[in-house]
């Protein structure tokens, strides 16, 4: 107690420690990878009401049906619809990370910076695969 | 010590834990996990095969039985996650009792609200009325 008010006194030498906390926490891939695994779930969870709208569109008749695709036509909906198709590989190869650690592999710092790594490098390449094979499908420019 | 010791015989053959619901949210989160992979990869396949085709094409395709089946449990396997996940997500941002009571009950609405909408749309188009 004494040393600690004759320091006070004077300017500390450097400041003092804090526990980890997301504001001062060195930025690493693994932690960001476990946040876009949530961010991305949660964006699925909005996401599925295009599915539903989807589905139901296709069951309500050539109308509605031709109005989903007008949506999903402007540069809005393919937004939204390239957003999904990322979330949900996103998602889908963040949940198989999630499924190697809990048959306990995995769990060594170079394999979890690979697992993280692997994770985003393979979704946004599967997404664009996906897209280029959706716009070949599609019929390609017209 | 062992920690076994530290439990009733009662509490140790139920193996509910303190939150008194056991693991079952964790085990079924990670069950339509595993079934999700394949069912999302059919999915995609599905969707790119229905791109640029025409609104009877689609719904002669969607309501093929094999293609019908992969959606229903798509839809269910995934809505379920979600909702699992999403409750996941409340309980651990939302402290407020009332306000998580409300939005528990919104997820669970929401989730189910849009399970049905779906599966009722695919049963209609497969079942042609």
């Amino acid at each position: 107690m004494t040393e600690l008010q004759a320091g006070s006194t004077a300017t500390p030498r450097r400041p003092r420690p804090l526990s980890p906390h997301i504001q001062i926490y060195k930025l690493m891939l693994t932690y960001v990878m476990s946040g876009f695994h949530r961010i991305s779930g949660a964006a699925l969870y909005f996401g599925t009401l295009l599915v539903a709208w989807w589905l139901i569109a296709a069951v309500a008749g050539p109308n509605a049906y031709a109005n989903f695709e007008w949506f999903i036509g402007t540069l809005i909906g393919r937004l939204v619809l390239f957003g999904y198709t990322w979330a949900l590989l996103h998602h889908m190869l963040g949940g198989i990370r999630h499924l190697i650690w809990d048959v306990g592999l995995g769990f060594e710092p170079n394999e979890r910076e690979f697992l993280a790594l692997a994770t985003i490098v393979g979704s946004i390449s599967l997404t664009l695969i996906v897209w280029v094979i959706g716009y070949l499908a599609a019929g390609g420019p017209r | 010590m062992n920690l076994h010791e530290m439990r009733t015989p009662m509490g140790r053959v139920r193996g509910l834990g303190s939150a008194r619901s056991g693991t079952r949210a964790f085990w079924h989160q990670r069950m339509t996990s595993v079934a999700a992979v394949p069912l999302t990869i059919a999915m995609i396949i599905i969707l790119i095969s229905l791109l640029g085709r025409s609104h009877a094409a689609v719904v002669q395709i969607l309501g093929s039985p094999i293609v019908a089946i992969i959606t229903v449990l798509f839809v269910l396997t995934t809505v379920y996650h979600m909702w699992i996940g999403m409750q996941e997500i409340i309980v651990d941002y939302v402290h407020e009792d009332k306000l998580k009571l409300a939005t528990l009950m919104a997820n669970t609405f929401y989730a189910v609200t849009l399970g049905f909408a779906c599966v009722f749309a695919i049963l209609k188009l497969s079942f042609g009325v």
